[in-house]
């Protein structure tokens, strides 16, 4: 069936790319990787009717903050030799616990909880159901809080990113507001005996 | 028709690959960061599935505001990276140590 085939590609290639992240030697390669991967998550999301997600995984992630890893690792200079140091000391411990995680998640997701019953299988939404209306149709509603503090925590964000990597120009002519309010009176004028 | 295990598989492989990142790619603050996003794309996939199966769409919000999250995560993840690496000239996890912490 088509559907099967479309999940098999998707999760096949994201869990390829998933791999390639991990593994590669160059930073800028991982990032693309990682690019691969969220487009390809964004058709597992689209399998899943929820175009909406897929659609903003799409735009914000490859558009955004993948773009803004790019513009960090191009204007850092990363010294990758030195980087992969330690990479074969941590893989035992690393693997191990990786794979005791991936073997527990398994184990949970192939229970008869999720592989049996009403849950297992879902009929897809009809056509004329728009999942951007419905996401709105909550968001606006039952999680109005959430989406303001959601609100809330971008612009600090915004501001904290600005604040961070600020630098004033040496050449501006400031004013120096704490400067001058801490001025004293005895640091503009002087006695002078005549 | 693809079961609910399905998409729970793929993701629980996608979270253990951020995890088996974050040990090998410790060097690299750039890579573990990368490594923190795929675990949160695993969880992503797996609310968004079961908001799907269980025919709720409170999940598809809760990727919503996990999407928001990591976007802040991110954007002030790499400002410090920058701030740091002007002060220091280095972004190696080993030079991040005046806190001695």
């Amino acid at each position: 069936m088509l559907e099967t085939a479309f999940f098999n590609l998707f999760a096949g290639l994201s869990i390829f790319a998933g791999l390639g992240v991990v593994l590669s030697r160059n930073t800028m390669h991982a990032v693309m990787f990682l690019i691969f991967c969220f487009f390809n998550a964004a058709g597992l999301f689209f399998l899943l009717d929820a175009e909406f997600l897929g659609i903003i995984l799409i735009l914000i992630y490859v558009g955004a903050v993948m773009v803004l890893f790019m513009f960090a690792i191009m204007m850092l200079e990363v010294n990758v030799s030195k980087m992969r140091e330690g990479f074969q000391q941590y893989l035992p411990i690393g693997g191990m616990i990786a794979v005791i995680l991936m073997i527990e998640f398994v184990a949970a997701s192939t229970t008869g909880v999720f592989t049996e019953g009403a849950k297992a299988t879902a009929e897809h939404f009809a056509q004329d159901v728009n999942n951007t209306k419905e996401i709105g149709k909550v968001l606006y509603t039952k999680y109005l809080l959430g989406f303001e503090i959601a609100a809330i925590i971008l612009l600090v964000a915004l501001v904290g990113a600005i604040v961070l990597t600020i630098r004033g120009r040496k050449d501006a002519k400031y004013q120096n507001v704490s400067k001058q309010v801490n001025v004293r009176r005895e640091d503009r004028v002087r006695k002078v005996s005549m | 028709m693809v079961g609910l295990s399905e998409y729970l598989i793929v993701a629980a492989v996608l979270f253990s690959l951020g995890v088996i990142g974050l040990f090998l790619n410790r060097k690299n603050v750039i890579a573990i960061l990368m490594c923190i996003e795929l675990m949160l794309l695993a969880v992503n996939i797996n609310l968004v599935a079961f908001s799907h199966y269980l025919n709720d769409i409170s999940g598809q919000i809760f990727v919503f505001f996990v999407l928001t999250v990591a976007a802040c995560e991110v954007a002030i993840g790499l400002a410090i990276l920058v701030s740091f690496y002007r002060l220091r000239r280095s972004i190696e996890i080993e030079d991040i140590n005046t806190l001695q912490g």
